[in-house]
């Protein structure tokens, strides 16, 4: 190839020597420059936080929306490239009316984050496309109960008790693992959410931030809605607190 | 094509099945069909259907009333069914007429109601809205020729405005403070006219429920295809609630004075 590079990158469909695609993990890089998402599953639901990355204060506030919906019981919170997560939003609904229309009752966010993951891996498998420049998280209360799922840009997806993607994982990871998430309940999570994307803006010393919140569970009739104003005011006052006599 | 609801599982000919006592099968214009006679077969006649739905408007909103039958002509097939659905958060919608297109509609409308919630832009579809687009779905329907077999009430209110309007098979629309569908067009409707009319920002919720189940009443006793079983939708601005199965009393003491047919002796 020429003197840049090996050329193993050039395309999704091409292998390096030692069986990586580098196009796959040039697209986790875009998940990594962006601000952090993490979700909860707890004992009676799950909560979704974004840390939305303010560019300019010209902006109005509220807008860019991280945190959508995809079904009456599923959330979906994305960390990465914003109009892919929004395509890949779109898709879920799409699978989740898909579902209904088949088997006449709410999907099970399993068949969504699988319908996702096979639809996320087919754009690793052309030259002519890019992967996702993202990893969303996906968070429903189902007939199975709370359920969580982060699907990669690889098109892989797990589900979690707690995920954190994004610039701040790491932390927001440590963080989650010194909760006992499935004795919380939702409202308490709301209240630890916050506090850990407060936490993690403030290692990385960031530009402005909104902090985005949802939740889905007994709270809210197993609906998915953004967390009301008052909740999200408390909880933001006791993140800012914690702050203080944190280390 | 019949398109008078009254008509809708009754018998086509007086002369042939005066009572409609003949399974549909064998009913005129039912026999058997070259299915190839003609090009496409679609939708000509209901088969199972529910018969007339209620509303009015009152002080808080509006308030309607279905009964729980589900008719085959005229055998009183299902008798435990809803025919009064929520749409969202501020309508309700009540249907006569074939049954299996008003489950197709009730998908129908699901499904668009879950595509506006999933926006999260800050906006509900009122009845207004609902009202509309299934109008236009009805009417689009009907172009095809295959039209959805149903007259439907749509009920509801949103931002203080009360909103109850008609749309049928053919996508006719009308509105008015009292409306009624199939037989009860033509039984209840006069009667809820004068109970309401002019009193619409006066009657209670009590006075509006008194009238639909005196209505509902009169239609149990005229109307071969009701049971006394029947539901009730409040629409206000708190939002829909739609009541458990009530049963009519009724009385029928006076059929042992009736004479000139049966098996009387005298």
């Amino acid at each position: 190839m020429t003197s840049i590079g090996t050329g193993y990158d050039l395309s999704a469909s091409t292998y390096s020597p030692d069986g990586r695609i580098f196009q796959v993990e040039y697209a986790n890089k875009a998940v990594e420059n962006s601000g952090t998402a993490i979700g909860l599953r707890v004992k009676d639901g799950v909560v979704l936080a974004v840390e939305k990355l303010v560019h300019s204060k010209l902006l109005v506030p509220g807008v860019n929306r991280r945190i959508q919906t995809v079904d009456r019981h599923i959330g979906l919170a994305t960390a990465g490239l914003l109009a892919d997560g929004r395509h890949l939003a779109n898709r879920a609904r799409d699978e989740a009316a898909s579902f209904r229309d088949q088997y006449r009752q709410p999907p099970p966010l399993k068949q969504i984050a699988d319908r996702l993951g096979l639809y996320v891996q087919a754009y690793t498998l052309y030259s002519s496309v890019r992967p996702f420049g993202i990893s969303t998280i996906l968070g429903a209360v189902d007939k199975t109960g709370p359920a969580l799922y982060v699907v990669e840009p690889s098109g892989v997806f797990h589900g979690y008790h707690g995920a954190a993607v994004g610039k701040g994982r790491q932390l927001a990871k440590t963080e989650l693992e010194k909760l006992k998430l499935s004795e919380l309940t939702t409202r308490e999570a709301v209240k630890e959410a916050a506090r850990i994307i407060y936490l993690v803006h403030e290692d990385a010393k960031e530009k402005e931030f909104e902090l985005e919140m949802s939740w889905v569970g007994d709270e809210t009739n197993g609906i998915h809605l953004p967390v009301p104003k008052d909740l999200q005011t408390a909880a933001e006052q006791a993140a800012k607190a914690a702050l203080e006599t944190f280390e | 094509m019949d398109h008078f609801p009254t008509n809708w599982g009754r018998p086509r000919n007086d002369a042939y099945d005066p009572y409609g006592t003949y399974p549909i099968a064998h009913r005129p214009n039912n026999g058997p069909k070259d299915a190839f006679a003609d090009a496409v077969q679609r939708t000509q006649q209901p088969i199972v259907t529910g018969t007339s739905v209620l509303a009015i408007k009152y002080k808080d909103g509006i308030m309607m009333a279905a009964d729980n039958l589900a008719s085959y002509g005229s055998l009183a097939r299902f008798k435990d069914i809803q025919r009064l659905q929520p749409v969202g958060a501020h309508t309700v919608i009540g249907a006569g007429g074939d049954m299996s297109d008003f489950q197709y509609i009730q998908l129908m409308l699901d499904e668009l109601i879950i595509d506006e919630f999933s926006a999260q832009d800050g906006h509900t579809l009122g009845p207004a809205e609902v009202h509309e687009y299934l109008a236009q779905v009805m009417y689009a329907r009907r172009s095809k020729m295959n039209p959805l077999w149903n007259s439907i009430l749509v009920g509801g209110v949103k931002d203080g405005k009360r909103f109850l309007a008609y749309v049928d098979l053919l996508g006719t629309t009308y509105s008015a403070s009292t409306l009624a569908t199939g037989y009860g067009a033509y039984i209840a409707q006069p009667l809820l006219r004068t109970a309401v009319e002019g009193k619409e920002d006066i009657l209670t919720e009590e006075e509006a429920y008194k009238i639909l189940e005196q209505s509902m009443r009169v239609l149990y006793y005229r109307d071969a295809r009701t049971i006394d079983k029947y539901q009730v939708a409040t629409v206000t601005e708190k939002g829909v609630y739609i009541s458990e199965s009530r049963r009519l009393d009724t009385n029928w003491s006076f059929a042992e004075g009736i004479r000139g047919y049966g098996a009387q002796t005298q």
